[in-house]
């Protein structure tokens, strides 16, 4: 029965997919939470310098060794850009911008003069083959699982595991690294694992995705979560889940399409990412606009018992809350005022009495609010 | 130098400088302003966002025509460009979140369509691939006019307003208190990075074009202070690297331009930071041993001038090895250096044999201005 799972090609690459989702996600979250995004960007780029030069030392295309030693080169991506701002000739972000290009163009020009025609060209480094995952396959107790699940499965089981053991010290180190340095945890030595295990991630998801695809992955699925809670574990969560259906709908509307299927699973993150910045619940832009109508609505049922209340004190009881005059003195116009009057009726602020208006307790209660704020505690 | 100058003769090397010439220009002069305006991974991300550009300019022209390519590219960056924005002030996400989205995502779709042109089995597609990585051989003279039209606009421009992007660079919020009107002329910027993009497609790809936006600007950081003699020197630099890695690829073993073109600006950024005048790293490292060296043969004067203080003897000869015991050994090169400028004497004293030293007169000067200097009220 396994044999036909793994044999099922559709099944293995979006599986793959989704392990490389996953694994992106528990890292991204923490990356772009610390406002850090920009550096994955640059490690994405760099360890194809790390995969070439592995590859041309040892000839191995996957494997622990290539996942490792090129991983390191992400690490020293942002060592020397770290290294270059402190320097401080050079502003951060464009530090970033002189390190990797360095690495990346020579990991571009030796792939040129050596590596031509073999595994990786220029192609597959930006675009990845996911599609071709079930081409290598390893054998494990008997069954052949595709190389690139297995690495991906590997890494996520790692990155997992990190998330969990450390979370604590992940979420202090994230929303106060100088609280956390006073307690006495390292969020240096945290931070520089973290971009550790982005770098394997990012080894291992190499031949799936390529280097920049890998970006996508990363970024967008936590920055989508992000626009939906304010929950660190719920923020991860949810991130898995964005990565695990853009897998599986990136892969339908590829083959769908015939095109990339990598390409179209990152575009895929960018839709739900769209999804969450327009219909967020707290966030969205709909939902924030909706607050602001609903806040501007109540606002003028607030100046309308305002406005009687004032009547009444003046004791112009006797031509107050006359629907004739309100729309004189409020400047309001007839349709805002009928509005007004109609959403105000519903809230229970005034009753209607024939063509005047008088305000309930309720109404009077929010119209002092509002005018003297002070008696509220008195109350 | 007769195969220089026959190279000079060869059609294809005439184009290829040309197109690096003006690459050069635009990329230096525009990418000062983003460097300066903290804005070097903006230029990341346009690049980046030219891939669907490129594929959407091809798919409506049919062929490989540059100036249609080119148009796409301008839109696709821009509108890249303005994701971000949007991103940035209507959602909780922090800049380099959405240019991570905005890069990552636009280039997803670059890859969809991308591949999408290689399923139409259009026989003249084969190029796209050149404009990752950029392919300056296949430069054509017509292309030329283009890139050299571009140029001369986004130039003219400069000119045009260079008192108004210079305010806006330095300090916006003063531009924007004397009605300068801050929004249009930071989009006016980013569309000229975009342009500076559009014109380095051929010549280095989309993939590292950021690098030639920050690194001629920042070698030219580091030579001076003043912004018009910055945009000239980053101009020069891009032309030099330009020139440099165009050569190289021409007539290279087919290795791509980008990434030689890259090596070079990185070169050339990478020696200035070193070696500038005033503000380079080697020039600080000589300027602190100076300092510090200065400071130690201070400490030496002034203990000197304490000494025959406290004996209430202005020439009291100190012994060699007293002096030592306050300073360390470090006191001979530093007494030789005193005895040089004339402050202090070498004299003979018995009991003990070896050298003693006493203060000069303008050493006891000197040893007074020094201590006057140290004074918290000195003026």
């Amino acid at each position: 029965m396994l044999d036909s799972l793994f044999a099922n090609t559709p099944l293995m690459v979006m599986a793959t997919g989704a392990l490389v989702g996953t694994a992106a996600t528990l890292v991204g979250v923490f990356l772009v939470l610390r406002k850090n995004s920009m550096l994955t960007d640059a490690i994405s780029h760099s360890i194809v310098f790390g995969i070439v030069v592995v590859w041309l030392l040892t000839h191995q295309q996957s494997g622990p060794l290539q996942i490792v030693g090129a991983a390191l080169t992400g690490v020293l991506t942002v060592f020397l850009t770290e290294l270059l701002a402190s320097t401080r000739k050079v502003k951060n972000d464009a530090a970033i911008g002189l390190v990797f290009p360095v690495l990346f163009s020579v990991g571009v020009l030796l792939i040129n003069l050596y590596a031509r025609d073999v595994h990786i060209d220029q192609h597959t480094v930006l675009l990845g083959e996911i599609g071709f995952v079930w081409l290598n396959t390893l054998a494990i107790a008997g069954y052949d699982v595709p190389q690139a699940l297995v690495w991906m499965g590997v890494v996520t089981l790692v990155n997992g595991a990190f998330v969990l053991l450390f979370f604590k010290e992940l979420k202090l180190a994230t929303f106060d690294p100088a609280l956390a340095k006073a307690l006495g945890f390292a969020p240096t030595a945290l931070f520089y694992a973290l971009l550790l295990l982005t770098s394997t991630t990012a080894v291992a998801a190499f031949d799936a995705v390529g280097a920049v695809l890998f970006i996508a992955f990363v970024i967008v699925p936590p920055a989508a979560a992000y626009l939906l809670t304010d929950r660190l574990s719920t923020m991860l969560v949810l991130g898995i889940l964005i990565s695990g259906a853009s897998s599986v709908l990136g892969y339908q509307a590829a083959v769908l399409m015939d095109v990339s299927i990598g390409g179209m699973m990152a575009v895929m993150t960018g839709v739900f990412l769209t999804a969450a910045f327009l219909f967020g619940p707290r966030y969205g832009i709909v939902a924030q606009y909706w607050r602001h109508l609903n806040q501007r609505y109540v606002d003028e049922s607030r100046a309308l018992a305002v406005h009687l209340l004032n009547d009444e004190q003046k004791g112009r009881a006797g031509e107050g809350g006359a629907l004739s005059t309100l729309s004189e003195h409020l400047q309001w116009g007839d349709r805002k005022l009928q509005r007004v009057v109609q959403r105000s009726l519903r809230l229970g602020y005034v009753l209607r009495d024939g063509l005047r208006l008088h305000l309930t307790t309720k109404g009077r209660r929010v119209a002092v609010e509002l005018l003297e704020p002070w008696r509220r505690t008195e109350a | 130098v007769s195969g220089f100058l026959s190279l000079l003769g060869d059609h294809t090397i005439q184009n290829v400088v040309a197109g690096a010439t003006l690459l050069g220009l635009i990329s230096g002069v525009l990418g000062s302003f983003a460097v300066l305006r903290q804005q070097s991974l903006l230029g990341d991300t346009l690049s980046h966002a030219a891939l669907p550009g490129v594929c959407i300019g091809f798919l409506l022209a049919g062929s490989r025509e540059l100036a249609s390519i080119m148009a796409g590219a301008l839109v696709t960056a821009v509108l890249a460009a303005l994701v971000m924005l949007v991103l940035t002030r209507f959602s909780r996400l922090k800049t380099d979140a959405s240019l991570g989205i905005s890069l990552s995502v636009f280039f997803a779709v670059g890859v969809v369509l991308l591949t999408y042109v290689q399923g139409t089995d259009n026989a003249s597609q084969g190029g796209l691939d050149s404009f990752l990585f950029g392919q300056a051989a296949a430069i054509l003279r017509s292309d030329l006019w283009i890139m050299g039209g571009i140029t001369a606009c986004a130039l003219l421009v400069v000119a045009t307003f260079w008192k108004e992007f210079k305010l806006v660079t330095f300090d916006p919020t003063f531009a924007a208190t004397v009605g300068f009107p801050v929004a249009v002329l930071e989009l006016v910027l980013t569309v000229m990075i975009a342009l500076a993009v559009v014109v380095g497609l051929q010549m280095v790809g989309v993939v590292l074009m950021a690098a030639m936006v920050i690194a001629p600007a920042v070698a030219a950081r580091q030579w001076t202070t003043r912004l018009e003699h910055m945009v000239v020197l980053a101009a020069v630099f891009g032309v030099v690297s330009g020139v440099i890695g165009a050569v190289f690829s021409a007539t290279g073993r087919g290795l791509s331009t980008g990434p030689l073109i890259v090596l070079a600006a990185s070169a050339i950024a990478l020696v200035s930071i070193l070696l500038a005048p005033e503000r380079g790293v080697l020039w600080e490292a000589v300027k602190r041993w100076r300092d510090q060296r200065e400071l130690g043969t201070n400490q030496v004067l002034t203990t000197l001038h304490g000494l025959a203080a406290h004996h209430k003897d202005p020439l009291y000869p100190a012994e060699q090895g007293m002096i030592d015991t306050y300073h360390g050994l470090a006191t001979r090169r530093a007494l030789a250096r005193l005895q040089q400028r004339g402050l202090v004497r070498r004299v003979g004293h018995m009991p003990v044999e070896g050298p003693h030293w006493e203060l000069t007169a303008e050493g006891r000067d000197r040893a007074r201005q020094v201590l006057d200097d140290l004074r918290p009220d000195a003026a």
